[in-house]
């Protein structure tokens, strides 16, 4: 309302000569000023967002072919004034034909859930713990958590590199304590991947968490208390069902990226640990086979729909709250 | 009630040093003067001077933090705008489908978006002739599709916190939107567009799947590079590398915590004064 009031002061005394057709074509198109500050970010993301899906689905219907570029035309153009639309579902059925594929998208899937509920279990306590400190220590607390964050993601996984190691700090402080004879394998294992993912993604979960646990109604709780609930019964029918947004938004938040990882498995992971992630970088860039790797994205994708969907409803909910 | 806050702060000690840990690690080790990174050998620096000599890493880095700079710049203004879009537009033509737009990149995988964009640029360069060749320019436009998105986020939840009626008044006696978003919004939101833009400037400064995927020959990102020398094994330059971005990055966020605890401080300050002169 108050921006079209602020429109229609506008023209007094101000509409220069240059501006007033200026501003009629903008007018006759549809934009506004205000128009222009949705349609800019609007158009970016249709661009450089959108538009690439629907290239990746057109790709994933052609064939491979040596070539610049290296598949085959979507439209052929011939005589007639329609062009003729040349698809091929042959990647679609490789891509079921194959176990290499259905394996490495249930184990990414396995792993992703995994690392998610290990990320829950060590995050929820964290959460709840920071969001019951007093405000000076909580700002600080926070801060720690995210410090991690604004380091290289590529480092902290190197970081478990030097760790797990055969001849690494853990194996190396257990052999001269005596505990263990022979160092354990860790490295380039599954073992390693989940430490990886659980790691890196860890305060995606505690912020969520920590957002939701923050504004809990304390005289909830202590009503709870005082009409006698156990300790473990008010959390388990109090503060777990109120916090219940966070702990969707901070799983998303992990599942959603550990399911498509690639620099994890790759660094920690052993030659035969499988994840999608992983798959489609070979075959985009050792095998070169453009379309095959479209059509592992395009299905990658539909395997997350679901979760991308949830989050995007939190995401929804949580702008409604706050306008 | 005390075994579970004793519970509850445990878990968080155990957790922070979990967090914290590796990265201790990665900084002991950096003046460790064996090269088997973890077998320590005496204290050195010796890596740090090898790091320094090291041109392709200086490059590299080089290169990271021009992408980044412009990168971060780029998010901002888009991001403002689509934060500004979201918190003060009501309902506009698709307002659904443009949240979904916005909240798409924040977790979309990264092989994803990488592989989708290369194949974008090089339909496009098919179609017409843009972009003629992949590089510095493919790699910002990618970047900073992802990090407006993150800044659209930050921009919102500030904008939704701050009150409306300053700028209803300015609009009511008479400036412009334009005027408006300039003299009352931006001030306003300013912490907002601060750690936007370093959130866009790290974020792009550390990734590596996506540059990898859009960029083109002879244009090397800094954790392309790092990459390539750590898939071979544990490498003490990285191990150097790392700590001075560690350096960096905690004297960066405790200056600029400290800064923004200030202005919130003066600016609550000012609001208190400013309601005693009307004499409330």
């Amino acid at each position: 309302m108050t921006a079209t009031a602020g429109e229609r002061r506008k023209p007094k005394g101000r509409a220069t000569a240059l501006r007033a057709p200026f501003h009629a074509l903008a007018q006759r198109i549809g934009l506004s000023g205000r128009g222009l500050v949705v349609a800019v970010p609007y158009f970016w993301l249709i661009a450089f967002f959108l538009l690439p899906f629907i290239i990746v689905a057109k790709i994933s219907l052609s064939q491979m072919i040596i070539g610049r570029p290296p598949f085959t035309d979507f439209f052929v153009w011939s005589d007639a004034w329609l062009p003729e639309i040349q698809a091929y579902l042959d990647n679609y059925r490789w891509l079921l034909q194959d176990s290499l594929y259905w394996v490495a998208y249930l184990n990414s899937v396995k792993i992703a859930l995994i690392s998610t509920l290990f990320c829950l279990l060590i995050g929820y306590p964290m959460a709840y713990a920071i969001a019951r400190a007093k405000p000076t220590v909580r700002t600080l607390l926070l801060l720690m958590v995210i410090l991690p964050f604004w380091t290289s993601f590529l480092l902290r996984v190197y970081a478990w590199m030097g760790i797990l190691r055969n001849t690494g700090v853990v194996n190396n402080t257990l052999t001269s304590l005596g505990i263990l004879d022979q160092p354990i394998q860790m490295m380039n294992t599954d073992f390693s991947v989940y430490v990886g993912i659980v790691y890196t993604y860890l305060p995606f979960m505690i912020l969520p968490l920590y957002a939701t646990l923050e504004k809990l109604d304390g005289a909830l709780l202590e009503a709870a208390e005082d009409l006698g609930a156990k300790p473990w019964k008010v959390f388990l029918t109090v503060t777990l069902p109120l916090s219940l947004p966070g702990i969707v938004a901070g799983s998303m938040l992990v599942f959603i990226p550990a399911v498509g990882e690639y620099v994890i498995p790759e660094l920690l992971g052993g030659p035969d640990t499988l994840m999608i992630g992983r798959v489609l970088w070979d075959e985009f860039f050792s095998n070169r086979d453009w379309p095959v790797a479209s059509a592992v994205t395009i299905v990658l994708i539909l395997v997350l729909v679901i979760p991308l969907a949830l989050f995007q409803r939190h995401q929804a909910k949580v702008q409604e709250r706050e306008a | 009630m005390r075994g579970r806050t004793f519970f509850l702060y445990t878990a968080l000690a155990f957790g922070l040093a979990f967090l914290y840990g590796p990265i201790l690690s990665l900084v002991i080790y950096s003046f460790n003067a064996s090269e088997l990174v973890t077998v320590w050998a005496g204290f050195s620096t010796r890596w740090y001077g090898e790091l320094l000599r090291d041109r392709q890493v200086l490059s590299a880095a080089w290169l990271s933090v021009r992408i980044a700079v412009v990168v971060a710049t780029i998010a901002v203004t888009l991001g403002t705008l689509a934060g500004m879009a979201l918190a003060r537009h009501g309902r506009f033509l698709g307002r659904t489908f443009f949240t979904g737009l916005i909240t798409g990149p924040l977790v979309m995988p990264d092989v994803i978006i990488g592989i989708s964009l290369l194949l974008l640029f090089v339909t496009l360069a098919e179609a017409i002739g843009w972009p003629a060749s992949r590089g510095m320019n493919t790699i910002i436009i990618a970047h900073a599709t992802f990090c407006m998105a993150y800044v659209a986020v930050v921009v919102q939840s500030r904008l939704s916190g701050v009150d409306r009626s300053m700028e209803e008044a300015a609009m009511d006696l008479g400036a412009r939107p334009v005027k408006v978003f300039f003299t009352i919004t931006l001030p306003l939101i300013a912490p907002a567009l601060i750690a936007g833009w370093l959130l866009s400037f790290t974020l792009s400064l550390d990734d590596l799947v996506i540059a990898s995927f859009v960029s083109g020959p002879g244009s090397s990102t800094l954790p392309m590079v790092i990459f390539s020398k750590v898939r071979l094994g544990v490498e003490p330059t990285v191990n150097a590398l790392a700590t001075i971005i560690v350096g960096i990055v905690t004297f960066a966020v405790v200056v600029s915590g400290v800064l923004m605890h200030r202005a919130e401080k003066r600016r609550q300050a000012d609001i208190q004064n400013a309601m005693r002169e009307a004499g409330y």
